[in-house]
């Protein structure tokens, strides 16, 4: 027979004992910590470059993309998307991206939502372009940050993923992520993004996107990588990356970026 | 149909991965959690500062507290897409997020409270229990009473002067460590918000301590006006019938008035510091002006003028602070102020979570929320008006049940 003060303490040590995580007395895997410890994690990091000059909005990425990665083609969400900016000689901006330009642009009216359609006349453009967008796999991923149960991880070689199986489904990754790219499968209902195509890319092939642009706008490489034409352009060239106010260090960048790229 | 798209409209350039994906539920999420802070901090003024006036409303506050505690999370259980992995949050928590230390604030101050409540009830459970151990030939409804009440003494029947000083102590020491951790709980809650930097409207070092405000402003509010409509429905319960086991007629003094005007008090105090705050944090945008203010001053000014400046500063704020200050105070005018005080704190989360929303991350096309109120399915039941409702309505059904075994009115000796 114990008394209560013994009680007591057994109880207090045993909800202790239980406190720690299953993770703290996880044994230490050889392989895991010759990883931790070697100066270089990973000989790739992979980066991508889109040519904004090459774009011309057909979709075809996105539809790719779609098939690729098993997004439901009707749903108005998408791994990738390609925006359109007109800016007028008044110096009005109007941009759209229908859809998500799934199937392209096919009409020179601006989609202002809510049913609205603007016609811009020809002559009043002063400059027009397309802009592909697709997960930036920052250096600092605020998704990543704000996910309450790590379900949502960078990889060594600097993508960041999302464990379907762990995701609680908060939405806090979705709030986080500046560029507007996270959103909720419509089967898994889990939080669900662009990946770089990680199944593809990690066995040497091309994202699914790079390989159905008809006009090389979008390529994928590893910075690391001296020799790959995707790092010599980065290297050498004048690019730029998106939003990099939010100190996320995006990772896909853009040949031929405008000042009123949302 | 992509979760979010059912209740949102967009104008303009808008993602189109973007919805208003924090519904109403999150609004209720810092809004009950609010209430649970609020009237902790109330209970306390009288156990830790020993504010005398406040000795009836804080046994109740702090019962009301324990109740409102089970409601809190439930709003985010309703929000989850997967409800049942929400235990993940405990098993995997990943610390460098807010959200991740939900589990241990709520437990931690979940425990405080509990044990709070133990030391201050401890007596009535001894005085229960212990008759109806000796009585012979119990009732059905008299053994489940025994058991209960047997069983939340947890073996304690010491009972003499000396070790309820003790306990007294005790309760001034948890009320003491409550405080922080109720403004824990809920800056925290105001954190969550605070950090997110990708949102123009959220991202503000002010909004814990804002949160913070406003919830003891609405805690305090809820509890006052439940205690005002319970004292009030005894007193008429006691004059429609009378049964001989009733309390006295003139026991029964309803409501006191210098209880509601000591309360008004300290909830225009911190209604002062909630204002001022958020004034501060309106008035630095406008005048620092950086990039976003464009888009935020048309969310603001134009999109939710009648939500910010009408239904949250004037209904909400303005009109309940000269209902106060107003000399003469009635049980009437209090209850109208009171239940524009609590509309107005609902008013500012939903400025706050939906308002965040209502633009695009494109800083150049705006979001639309419609509430479902008929749901349809179980989504829009959850993440509508009838989730809302049966969220705000649990803590005062869970009161109900709290008060036969913590009871909050006629206890023969109180701390």
């Amino acid at each position: 027979m114990i008394n209560r003060r013994e009680f007591l303490k057994n109880t207090v040590k045993g909800i202790a004992g239980l406190a720690v995580p299953l993770a703290a007395i996880e044994i230490i895997n050889p392989r895991k910590l010759h990883a931790a410890n070697s100066s270089e994690k990973s000989k790739v990091r992979w980066v991508f470059l889109v040519d904004t000059y090459k774009c011309v909005g057909c979709g075809f990425c996105v539809k790719a993309c779609k098939n690729e990665n098993e997004i439901p083609y009707d749903a108005n969400v998408t791994r990738t998307w390609v925006e359109r900016y007109v800016l007028t000689k008044e110096g009005r901006l109007f941009a759209d991206s229908p859809k998500g330009a799934r199937d392209g642009f096919i009409t020179t009216k601006i989609d202002r939502g809510l049913g609205n359609f603007q016609d811009i006349k020809k002559e009043d453009i002063k400059k027009a372009f397309f802009v592909p967008k697709l997960c930036n796999q920052c250096e600092n991923p605020p998704c990543v940050q704000v996910c309450p149960v790590g379900a949502t991880y960078q990889t060594d070689d600097g993508v960041v993923l999302v464990d379907r199986t762990w995701c609680i489904g908060c939405g806090y990754c979705i709030m986080a992520c500046p560029y507007g790219v996270r959103f909720f499968h419509p089967k898994y209902h889990t939080a669900e993004k662009c990946n770089f195509c990680y199944h593809r890319i990690t066995k040497g092939m091309k994202t699914a996107c790079v390989q159905a642009c008809p006009f090389g706008a979008r390529m994928i490489g590893n910075i690391k990588d001296p020799n790959d034409p995707v790092t010599k352009i980065i290297t050498t060239e004048r690019v730029g990356v998106l939003k990099s106010e939010y100190g996320t260090k995006p990772q896909v960048y853009y040949i031929g970026l405008d000042e009123e790229v949302r | 149909m992509v979760h979010g798209e059912l209740w949102t409209l967009k104008e303009l350039f808008v993602y189109p991965n973007e919805y208003i994906y924090w519904s109403i539920q999150i609004v209720m999420y810092p809004f009950m959690t609010g209430l649970v802070a609020g009237a902790f901090v109330l209970s306390s003024l009288y156990h830790v500062f020993g504010i005398k006036e406040l000795k009836d409303i804080a046994r109740f506050a702090l019962v009301f507290s324990f109740a409102l505690l089970f409601a809190a999370p439930m709003p985010i259980v309703l929000h989850l897409q997967h409800p049942f992995r929400g235990i993940n949050v405990m098993m995997t928590p990943h610390f460098t997020s807010a959200i991740a230390a939900f589990g241990i604030v709520f437990f931690t101050y979940g425990t405080i409270v509990a044990s709070e409540l133990w030391f201050l009830y401890r007596k009535h459970f001894v005085e229960v229990a212990l008759p109806l151990k000796e009585k012979k030939d119990k009732s059905l409804t008299e053994w489940i009473k025994f058991i209960v009440f047997y069983t939340l003494t947890l073996g304690v029947y010491d009972i003499s002067e000396e070790s309820l000083k003790r306990d007294e102590k005790a309760i001034k020491i948890l009320a003491g460590v409550g405080i922080p951790v109720a403004c824990f709980l809920h800056g925290y809650a105001g954190f969550i918000f605070g950090s997110v930097k990708a949102n123009a409207l959220w991202m503000t070092p002010l909004m814990p301590v804002i949160f913070i405000m406003s919830a003891i402003v609405s805690g305090i509010a809820l509890c006052l006006l439940t205690y005002i409509i319970v004292m009030e429905l005894r007193k008429i319960k006691v004059k429609s019938h009378r049964k001989p086991w009733m309390p006295k007629l003139e026991d029964v003094k309803g409501v006191e008035m210098s209880v509601i005007r000591i309360t008004a008090k300290y909830l225009l105090l911190f209604m002062v510091f909630a204002i001022t705050l958020e004034l501060l944090d309106l008035v630095f945008r406008g005048y620092t002006a950086v990039r976003h203010w464009d888009i935020l001053r048309t969310v603001i000014y134009n999109k939710d003028f009648t939500n910010i400046f009408i239904l949250q500063y004037t209904f909400g704020n303005l009109i309940p602070f000269i209902i106060f200050l107003i000399p003469g105070l009635t049980i009437r005018r209090a209850i109208i102020g009171l239940v524009l005080v609590i509309m107005g704190v609902f008013m500012m989360r939903w400025n706050v979570v939906i308002g965040g929303q209502a633009f695009s991350l494109t800083l150049s096309g705006y979001m639309e929320y419609i509430v479902p109120i008929i749901p349809h399915d179980w989504e829009t039941f959850k993440e509508g008006m009838g989730g809302a409702v049966s969220i705000f309505v649990m803590p005062f059904v869970l009161f109900w049940v709290f008060a036969k075994i913590f009871p909050v009115f006629n206890l023969k000796e109180s701390h």
